[in-house]
């Protein structure tokens, strides 16, 4: 069923009783084109591409638990292309284009908001590095504007510009970037994919892969063997649990980070801002909870939920920054396990094993990614070539020096 | 977490700085005939297990000693605190 204007009236005066179910429930079939393992973001997204863009139908996307259940349900769903080396620029300032047109392209409301995001610099250094990182911005063709501290005074007021210790110099402005609904963006794909002919099948968790004489030719499931000329693995924090069945180490480490919301509040905050000398990032959502985060705990971890100092830290930024939030009370917590990759950036390539792909490494910033990355592994799955955004996430590139490291932080996650 | 350290007793881990895998305290042979394969596996690649991992944790608001945690990774439940010393030196007499 088309969704529009219409169909909502037309619902509307028939008691909502003609919407359907989403997608289908099937069972799964004896053998695919290609399987796709997790139903993430990701996952749902490079199916939609396969069979829309690529022409490739004949796709099950395996999820073991339900779909939005991983990371594209616990993400702070902000999306944004303001990264500075050339390896990932180009790469999400695509993403971003196709966020632009998701709605349409998906006939489904993702509540993709463009209100812009603010990252403010407390020094002169930060300032000098957000001016190169904003000309890197422009030439990969985004929008970037470095702003002084009265452009930013005037934008957002209510920050504590004069803290003694970190005082606000000014910040780096991307105005397309924004907020999407995270599950509407599971959703939409799953719709679209599944109406193109894609298999979702929840409730399914790869156990082993069938792999002989270096090839791989399908999977073990918890709902018997599925064959598949290819199989593309996309599990996010998942990562080296599902690798390690096909008998393979990867340069990830999973690692728990925490978000938090607090009770809704009136329109407060207009954009997303990130305080540039401490880990906390903030925006307000359209219930009117403010959804904010910092950094990762630090330790390896599968638990989805975090340890208290992490908190700590994140509320006494928060204090630090806009001190008059203070007395908002915290509704929600949680977190969420990411694959964090030995120099911060995603993988999107074959590996040694024949028939087998994988998709994985997005860290703490893989929602922004999904519609490019849904492109470049379906590119990747229907051509054999890499899309010409993601030539540089190629798994050997730490064995080749060819590292795509934002910070600089070297082979330690959680660094990054 | 409570890291229970093996000297000064139960700390809170907000004391510590987490390094990463307790492998990493065994470098390999620099001399080596595939010493660049081996140096690549020890800087780059995990086991990342789900589970039982052992790991190096340094008490940089303490007393400044690296240890060898033995943590389970899904429940944070800690198992075993060792002196990563202690650790590298045994590993050396055997
Ligand atoms: C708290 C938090 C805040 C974040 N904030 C942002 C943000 O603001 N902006 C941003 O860009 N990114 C953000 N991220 C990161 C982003 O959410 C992830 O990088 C991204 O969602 C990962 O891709 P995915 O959606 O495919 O992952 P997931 O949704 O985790 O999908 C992986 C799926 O694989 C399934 N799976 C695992 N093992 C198996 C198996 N054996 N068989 C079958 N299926 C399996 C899982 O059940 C899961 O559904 C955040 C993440 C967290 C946790």
């Amino acid at each position: 069923m088309r969704y529009s204007a219409l169909s909502i009236i037309k619902n509307g005066l028939t008691g909502n009783k003609g919407w359907k179910p989403v997608w289908r429930e099937p069972d799964p079939k004896p053998k695919y084109d290609i399987v796709i393992v997790g139903g993430g973001g990701h996952g749902l997204a490079t199916a939609h591409y396969l069979a829309k863009k690529y022409g490739v139908t004949n796709v099950a996307v395996l999820e073991k638990g339900w779909l939005g259940s991983g990371n594209i349900g616990r993400n702070t769903t902000i999306v944004r292309s303001n990264y500075l080396l050339d390896g990932n620029q180009p790469f999400y300032e695509h993403s971003m284009k196709l966020w632009e047109g998701l709605e349409t392209d998906l006939n489904y409301n993702v509540m993709m908001s463009q209100r812009g995001i603010l990252n403010l610099a407390h020094s002169d250094a930060q300032r000098d590095a957000f001016a190169r990182r904003g000309n890197a911005m422009l030439m990969s063709g985004a929008d970037a504007e470095l702003l002084d501290a009265d452009a930013v005074r005037n934008m957002v007021p209510f920050l504590n510009f004069d803290n003694a210790r970190f005082p606000i110099q000014g910040g780096l402005l991307q105005r397309r970037a924004g907020t999407a609904r995270h599950d509407a963006v599971a959703w939409g794909y799953a719709r679209s994919a599944d109406s193109h002919g894609v298999d979702i099948i929840q409730n399914c968790e790869v156990t082993g892969f069938t792999i002989k004489d270096g090839k791989c030719s399908g999977v073990e499931t918890s709902r018997g063997t599925i064959s598949a000329n290819k199989v593309a693995v996309c599990v996010a924090g998942s990562s080296s649990v599902v690798m390690a069945r096909a008998g393979m180490r990867l340069p990830i480490e999973s690692h728990v980070l925490q978000a938090f919301v607090t009770e809704g509040l009136k329109p407060t905050i207009p954009g997303v801002v990130t305080f540039g000398a401490g880990h906390l990032y903030i925006s307000q959502s359209d219930k009117g909870g403010l959804v904010f985060g910092g950094d990762i705990d630090g330790y390896n971890s599968y638990a989805q939920r975090g340890n208290m100092p992490v908190i700590e830290h994140v509320a006494e930024d928060m204090m630090a920054l806009m001190p008059f939030l203070g007395r908002a009370r915290l509704l929600r917590m949680w977190g969420g396990v990411m694959d964090m990759s030995m120099d911060g950036s995603p993988i999107i390539d074959k590996t040694p094993i024949d028939g087998l792909y994988f998709n994985g490494g997005w860290c703490y910033g893989g929602f922004k990614a999904t519609p490019a990355s849904g492109d470049a592994y379906a590119h990747l799955l229907a051509t054999d070539r890499p899309h010409e955004t993601a030539t540089q996430y190629r798994l050997d590139r730490f064995a080749q020096g060819a590292m795509i490291d934002e910070k600089g932080a070297g082979s330690q996650p959680n660094l990054h | 977490m409570i890291i229970n350290h093996p000297l000064l007793g139960p700390r809170d881990a907000s004391e510590f700085v987490h390094l990463g895998d307790a492998t990493l305290l065994s470098r390999p042979d620099w001399q080596a005939v595939d010493a660049i394969a081996q140096f690549h596996e020890y800087l780059y690649q995990r086991d990342n297990p789900a589970g039982e991992y052992r790991e190096l944790w340094y008490h940089e608001q303490g007393d400044r000693s690296w240890l060898i945690v033995t943590r389970n990774t899904i429940t944070h439940e800690i198992s075993a605190v060792e002196l990563a010393r202690d650790v590298a030196r045994q590993e050396q007499l055997s």
